[in-house]
């Protein structure tokens, strides 16, 4: 008897609260599209670069569902490289191709060696010509670079941005539900000071943590890491920025703890998915925009240059704005929601 | 403050929340340097009042003035003590930390401050405590900690929201005698109850029932009108009265 009035009455308590009750059935659906999306995403095809041009490895490159784009100069080629247009570049030389892979993505590579190795045998079999090995050679990472070195940057990303996130929205949220915030707002402190107060106090805190993940995850775990220390930090920490402030602001859209965590499939796994983890250009056209609107996104995008490509400033600029911009953007809107508890 | 003008004046306020109208057509003044009590059972509208009072929250339609200014106006908010019905503590701080935090929202600053604290926690007869966490604190020990956080910054209006409940018979006493000392120096109290007894000792009594104000005036003459033994007599006479 007691089983059934405890089992009525948590029922009656989804009923009350709609919110978890949606995200209990509409959540999930959405998660497993985006991952259907992800992974039954057409086979990667990679885009291959040709200097010196060959029609004939050319036609067996695209014969391999490869993209294969003329360059009439190995320098104009060797720049499309590094701007990561192309995924290789193949210079022919006599009759040893001389191929340089992007390299900072293993699922590229791969797709790169499966193609070439099968327009190569195609030649051969049909021409008779001589043994031919291709020389490969790597523009950044390397062959030995492992799928981790990929996932490190943005995965340090989403770990940022998940805690704060987390901790940041959760504390606010008590605030309100304490009355510590009505408290503050009987003080004569204004809403932006509230406001600048939270990213104060966890941006110190923030910086700690970024210190401690980066850290760990260069030294301790050996993650492939190219370029400067300083941009690590610095991206992590905007990073931090930007999850804080939306955390603080969508606090203010949930009643308690639980409805806080219900945000992480809404808010933090659809970024993680589009945050450049798994190719982007499989995913249809309006789900990589959806992407650009993401703080995440920016913040892995940056990592990536940084601690694969060991790109410098001109390259993590427009990100290390983006990031910015959102922080700043989300703080405004946080002083706008504070006038839901006090109009002044 | 000038002599004569009240410093808390309310004219035909109104307070809904979507349709339900939870304060109708209150007007009540409060003079300087007395102790303004708000009587009602519980759900009767005494925090939503007392939140128009402190500017927290706003008017549907009527006006509020406070110390000559119509409310909300965050200047205002200096000169107001206010104390929660919830006590609106951080439980992981200690006490210290947290009269530290608040006195410096209200521009407490150095030796100053640490007076100030060291005062107000006489007050409510805590200093013995003050290192103390306050998750470590009993329920009215947190009710006298929030009290000693509204007298800080020595307001000239206090506000308190049912400042009393769960504090024992002998400290409630003595908070109430600092509470006429305050008022000896000028400062003007209101605070709401639920406690009948209590309300008598107010120089002046509100009674509210269900949003609407049932009467205003001195305990001895609310018991002299309506013949009424006690304060609960008299409420339950005024609140039949209405029906
Ligand atoms: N934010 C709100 N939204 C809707 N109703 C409210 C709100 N705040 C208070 N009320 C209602 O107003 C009435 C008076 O509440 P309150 O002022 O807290 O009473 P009291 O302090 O006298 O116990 C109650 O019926 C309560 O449900
Ligand atoms: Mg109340």
């Amino acid at each position: 008897m007691r089983v059934r009035a405890i089992t009525l009455r948590i029922l009656q308590q989804f009923i009350h609260d709609k919110r978890t009750m949606a995200l209990m059935f509409i959540a999930p659906l959405l998660v497993l599209s985006l991952m259907s999306l992800v992974f039954n995403g057409d086979a990667y095809e990679p885009k291959i670069g040709v200097s010196g041009g060959a029609v004939p490895f050319t036609r067996a490159l695209e014969a391999q569902n490869a993209t294969v784009i003329a360059y009439k100069s190995a320098d104009l080629g060797t720049a499309a490289l590094q701007e990561s247009e192309l995924d290789a570049l193949i210079t022919l030389n006599g009759t040893t191709p001389e191929v340089m892979l992007e390299g900072s993505n293993p699922t590229a590579n791969r797709a790169v060696m499966l193609a070439l190795t099968a327009a190569t045998r195609n030649l051969q079999s049909a021409g008779g010509e001589g043994q031919v090995q291709p020389q490969i050679s790597y523009l950044y990472g390397a062959e030995d670079m492992k799928t981790i070195d990929r996932f490190g940057p943005i995965m340090i990303g989403v770990f940022v941005f998940f805690f704060v996130f987390l901790i940041a929205g959760v504390s606010f949220l008590r605030e309100r539900t304490t009355g510590t915030l009505e408290r503050l707002l009987s003080t004569p402190l204004k809403r932006w000071e509230i406001v600048l107060g939270y990213v104060c106090g966890f941006g110190i805190f923030t910086v700690f943590q970024a210190l401690l993940i980066s850290w760990f995850s260069i030294q301790v775990l050996g993650i492939m890491m190219a370029g400067s220390f300083g941009y690590v930090l610095l991206l992590t920490l905007l990073l931090s920025m930007s999850a804080l402030t939306l955390g603080t602001l969508l606090s203010a859209y949930a009643a308690n703890e639980l409805q806080m965590i219900q945000f992480i499939p809404l808010i933090i796994v659809p970024q993680i998915f589009l945050s450049g983890l798994f190719p982007m250009d499989t995913l249809p056209l309006w789900l990589q925009r959806v992407g650009l609107a993401t703080p995440i996104y920016y913040g892995s995008e940056a990592l990536m240059n940084i601690m694969i490509r060991g790109k410098g400033w001109s390259a993590i600029a427009l990100d290390v704005y983006a990031l910015i911009g959102f922080s700043l953007l989300f703080m405004l809107l946080n002083v706008l929601a504070l006038r839901k508890h006090r109009k002044m | 403050m000038n002599q004569g003008h009240p410093v808390i004046a309310v004219t035909h306020v109104r307070r809904a929340f979507g349709t339900k109208e939870v304060l109708k057509d209150i007007s009540l003044q409060v003079e300087q340097a007395e102790t303004f009590g708000i009587l009602g059972p519980s759900g009767s509208g005494k925090t939503t009042l007392v939140k128009l009072l402190t500017g927290i929250d706003e008017v549907t339609s009527g006006q509020v003035e406070v110390l000559g200014a119509q409310m909300p106006k965050l200047s205002m908010l200096q000169q107001i003590g206010y104390m929660a019905q919830s006590d609106a503590l951080y439980t992981e701080l200690s006490a210290k930390e947290n009269l530290e935090f608040f006195a410096s929202l209200y521009g407490l600053r150095g030796g100053n401050r640490t007076r100030r604290i060291a005062d107000v926690m006489e007050v409510v007869n805590l200093q013995e405590h003050l290192r103390k966490r306050v998750d470590q604190y009993s329920g009215g020990m947190k009710r006298r900690l929030s009290l000693a956080i509204a007298l800080l910054h020595e307001p000239p209006l206090l506000i308190l929201d049912e400042p009393t409940v769960g504090i024992d018979p002998v400290l409630r006493k003595s908070i109430w005698k600092e509470l006429r000392t305050l008022n000896g120096n000028g400062t003007t109290i209101v605070l709401t109850t639920h406690v009948m007894d209590e309300a008598e000792k107010c120089d002046r009594l509100a009674m509210i029932r269900d949003g609407q104000l049932l009467a205003v005036d001195t305990p001895a003459d609310l018991l002299r009108n309506t013949g009424a033994a006690s304060m609960e007599e008299a409420f339950l006479y005024y609140g039949g009265a209405r029906r």
